[in-house]
């Protein structure tokens, strides 16, 4: 690839514009919509059945509500085949028999009887503490994030890294929410996962504009920044690009159950692409960041940058 | 000399990848369906021929029939043959043995003496049941506090205190007195026999309160949870899984993951089977083999031990296996083992009264589980109860004794131990409940499997391609390194006896694309330093030393959410966390030290004209 010579940071007003714009929408999705939380989060029983031939769900639910199940929700899972039954949290029902109960039901008077493929009970409390943990998760690798940027670099890259990070998060949480995807702990897990490659992908940026503050002491932090972006563009759009190719793989052919994984990444790459480069520089640069944050002791200069 | 590497870096990159390649070979050997046999006590070569007749007769080949260590090992084709077998060998032992299914690792002999051996699948992968129980602390500290007020009033009643009422009341065991006076000689008592008891004086100035000191209900907690795992333990091994895993999970929770069982109602019957211990006094006056015969006497009961000899009980119980509080395994004073046992208040006395009149006769221990079993009986699904009594252990009552006593005339530390260990399990479990439930059924284990498979497949193919096609010489030299990183993987996840996941395998094909990152951060540098009019051996030079911070800084900050992934990740979110953790190490290694070793092989020490970068 060529030098491109775009100036990301003279057009930032633009993207800052877009980004409020998906902010919002996400924001307001995520309040007023919320996230469809899974059963690994609201506790409940998950059953998945298989059959020979395409499932008749008229039928089934029928049956099911015939059986007491009223509050089934029956749907086809990845293929006509098969069949994914959701019951809620039942005051005084022995949840350790339920999934049998079930699946006598339907198998009662079915002519060709539906296999178990899996079952997933969550009791109210694990459901609480997963969430928690969850929560605890993204917490805590943000503080860690913080303070190791915070540390190599200056508390306004820092910053700047998290808001970038956020606006990430948000926005894949959003398109959850907008879709109603299933939110469940795979996409949990994909989510810091992909805090992690938005900000390799920031900090590999923030990189080059510190060693550029170091070595071009004369020109302005905007072009110093501009360069920089410009510089590690074509890294950083490689980068992308593999990682998108496996998450498609993923998504194509990795079946139905971490379906919600791939796509909460594959979005997660483009918002995080797109934010390393028109987000995290920007915010730094709003929050003033200059040539004195970076300078080091004479001695060292340059030389800092070439670790054993 | 730029760009050569000594010779002792090569050879070590050499050695990391030869000795990666053998610990990761194990993984394309395949697994038999298998049946395994196994007995509290080793099975008998009879046995075994026995059993290898049986299989021989039901019309199935077996590929491979071990007999070892007294444990037996059939191999099958498929799963079929397997189940059959299975069936066929739970009917003919009975309760004699454990029937397990088993998937038998084929891994060659060579690679399994020098312990290397396949990944561990998670239940995802090859299906089962995960359990996640909760033991009921609440109830564990409400029955201590009931054994300290039954002790208590027992205590002072033996030192001939006066005292109006001993009860449990909003969290105190109040204590009332007839009067003030008599406070001092029960302070006395509850310092010397009560330490665990925390004294509180309130206003009413004849009582006195008491409360479990902290450190005592932590321990009464702990306990529990122990004693639990130990009875689940026990309960499993009756299941008949071949590698189960029973681990505590914060404070009161204990998962329970039992790889290959497909019928969780079995499995939940079993994990519910409650279990107490009594001890009666051997009836002597009667003769045994007529109790056999048919005549058992009125007041007595007829009981068999572990080798099936018929033993004859008083039906009268002298204590119950929720009056012991404690028991553990040790030697006597002249050396043979023995299992020491406390018991509470009411237990000591009515111990103490019974061996008093007793000396030099016998007393048994009898164990009692409960089961719950549902049987398919002319196709109906019929519950049944079953009440398994069995005798553990004969021995002699040498002398008066109440609270704390020894139990000999056992074979073998392990049999003290194993004994101790029933005692306190059978003794009292706090009630658990089963918060989470995960099944996976075998078929959908297999289809996960592929799926993985055939996704990773792509999904690497298309990134060595792009690599190849975007950075010619240089990419195809990555793509070897990204070979070389999953190999790395594999091997470290082997050797870890990592448990593998659907997540982590898509951890991995994450790895594969991320991985490359290094790569492509330090060629992009490469052909930057050639624009700027280096010589391609220089270029190749600053381009390695220069990327390495960066790679440094954005490896760091990835493994930095990877690991708080993996801390408060639960289950397959676990599985995920560890490929990514090991895949972002290991892929420093080959895209940086790798692909250099490569790169110098082919461009170091001549002259170089041109890079197909």
């Amino acid at each position: 690839m060529k030098r491109t010579h775009i100036d990301f940071i003279g057009n930032r007003k633009i993207a800052m514009t877009f980004s409020g714009i998906l902010m919002v929408i996400a924001i307001a999705s995520l309040s007023v919509r919320g996230l469809q939380m899974g059963i690994d989060f609201t506790g409940g029983t998950l059953i998945e059945v298989g059959y020979k031939e395409a499932a008749d769900l008229t039928a089934l639910r029928k049956t099911l509500s015939e059986s007491g199940f009223a509050s089934a929700t029956v749907q086809n899972f990845g293929t006509t085949k098969d069949v994914l039954i959701r019951l809620k949290l039942q005051e005084g029902v022995s949840s350790a028999d339920l999934s049998a109960k079930v699946l006598d039901a339907i198998n009662k008077n079915a002519a060709t009887p539906a296999s178990l493929r899996r079952v997933e009970f969550v009791g109210p409390q694990v459901g609480d503490d997963l969430a928690e943990d969850g929560f605890l998760a993204l917490l805590y690798s943000t503080l860690a994030i913080l303070v190791y940027v915070a540390w190599r670099f200056e508390w306004k890259f820092s910053v700047g890294a998290i808001i970038a990070t956020f606006h990430d998060v948000i926005v894949t949480l959003g398109v959850f929410s907008v879709f109603a995807l299933e939110f469940d702990l795979t996409v949990l897990a994909a989510i810091l996962a992909l805090i992690g490659y938005s900000l390799n992908d920031t900090i590999v940026i923030y990189d080059r504009i510190r060693e550029n503050f170091r070595n071009m002491r004369k020109t302005s932090t905007e072009d110093i920044m501009n360069i920089a972006i410009n510089d590690t563009l074509s890294r950083t759009l490689m980068i992308s690009m593999t990682v998108f190719l496996v998450l498609i793989s993923l998504f194509f052919l990795g079946g139905e159950v971490i379906h919600n994984f791939s796509i909460a990444l594959l979005f997660g790459v483009v918002f995080g692409t797109y934010s390393s480069i028109f987000i995290a520089s920007p915010a730094a640069l709003i929050l003033g960041i200059s040539h004195e944050d970076l300078i080091v002791p004479i001695k060292e200069g340059a030389e800092l940058d070439r670790m054993p | 000399m730029q760009n050569h590497y000594p010779i002792w870096k090569n050879l070590l990159i050499f050695s990391v990848f030869l000795i990666s390649l053998i610990y990761s070979l194990p993984n394309l050997f395949g697994e038999d369906p298998s049946v395994q046999v196994s007995s509290t006590n080793a099975l008998t070569q009879e046995q075994a021929s026995k059993i290898e007749a049986t299989i021989k007769t039901s019309g199935v080949t077996s590929k491979a029939f071990e007999f070892k260590d007294g444990r037996i090992l059939a191999r099958f084709a498929n799963t079929d043959d397997q189940l059959k077998v299975a069936d066929l060998l739970r009917d003919q032992m009975g309760n004699d043995a454990t029937v397990a299914l088993n998937l038998a690792p084929t891994t060659p002999a060579w690679l399994q003496n020098i312990g290397a051996d396949a990944m561990y699948l998670g239940l995802d992968l090859r299906g089962g049941v995960h359990f996640l129980l909760e033991v009921d602390m609440d109830a564990a500290v409400k029955q201590a506090e009931e054994r300290y007020t039954e002790d208590l009033r027992l205590a002072l009643r033996d030192a001939k205190l006066r005292y109006l009422s001993v009860a449990k009341d909003g969290g105190f065991i109040k204590l009332k007195l007839k009067s003030a006076e008599d406070k001092t000689p029960v302070f006395n008592l509850l310092a010397k026999d009560f330490r665990g008891l925390k004294v509180t004086e309130p206003n009413e100035q004849d009582q006195i309160w008491l409360k479990m000191s902290e450190v005592d209900v932590r321990e009464v907690k702990k306990f529990a949870v122990a004693q639990n795992m130990t009875t689940l333990r026990n309960r499993v091994n009756e299941l008949g899984v071949a590698e189960p895993v029973i681990q505590q999970q914060g404070e009161n929770r204990i998962v329970v993951q039992l790889p290959g069982v497909q019928d969780t109602t079995r499995a939940k019957e079993i994990l519910g089977t409650t279990a107490t211990l009594e001890y009666r006094l051997v009836d002597v006056e009667h003769d045994v083999q007529k109790a056999v015969e048919g005549h058992v006497p009125v007041g007595s009961k007829l009981y068999y031990d572990k080798t099936k000899n018929a033993v004859l009980l008083d039906k009268r119980v002298i204590v119950t296996g929720d009056q012991i509080v404690d028991a553990s395994s040790g030697m006597d004073q002249d050396g043979r083992p023995a299992v020491f046992i406390s018991l509470n208040g009411v237990g000591a006395a009515k111990m103490g009264k019974l061996t008093q009149a007793n000396v030099g006769k016998p007393m048994a221990v009898v164990f009692i589980e409960n089961k719950v079993e549902t049987k398919v009986v002319d196709g109906q699904k019929v519950r049944h109860k079953e009440k398994i009594e069995k005798v553990i252990s004969v021995a002699t009552i040498q002398g008066v004794f109440s609270k704390r006593f020894q139990t000999t005339g056992l074979d073998s530390p392990q049999e003290a131990r194993n004994l101790s260990l029933l005692l306190r399990a059978g003794a009292l479990a706090a009630p658990i409940d089963i918060v989470e439930e995960r099944t996976v059924g075998p078929s959908l284990g297999q289809d996960n499997i592929n799926k993985g498979v055939l996704s990773f497949v792509v999904g690497f193919v298309l990134v060595v391609l792009l690599m190849a096609g975007y950075y010619k010489v240089f990419g195809m030299i990555a793509d070897v390194a990204l070979a070389f990183n999953v190999v790395i993987v594999v091997a470290i996840l082997s050797m870890l006896q990592a448990t593998l996941t659907l997540p982590g395998i898509a951890g991995i094909i994450l790895t594969v694309g991320m991985s490359v990152d290094a790569n492509v951060l330090i060629f992009e540098r490469i052909r930057e330093e050639l624009r700027n009019g280096n010589s391609p051996q220089s270029a190749i030079y600053m381009g390695y030393d220069r990327a390495f911070a960066t790679i440094l800084d954005s490896h760091v900050t990835n493994l930095v959410v990877a690991i708080v992934l993996f801390a408060y990740g639960t289950g397959s979110v676990k599985g995920f966390a560890v490929t990514l953790i090991i895949g972002i190490l290991s892929s420093m290694f080959t895209a940086i030290t790798g692909t250099r070793m490569v790169i110098n092989w082919i461009y170091g020490n001549r002259r170089v004209e041109k890079l197909f970068i």
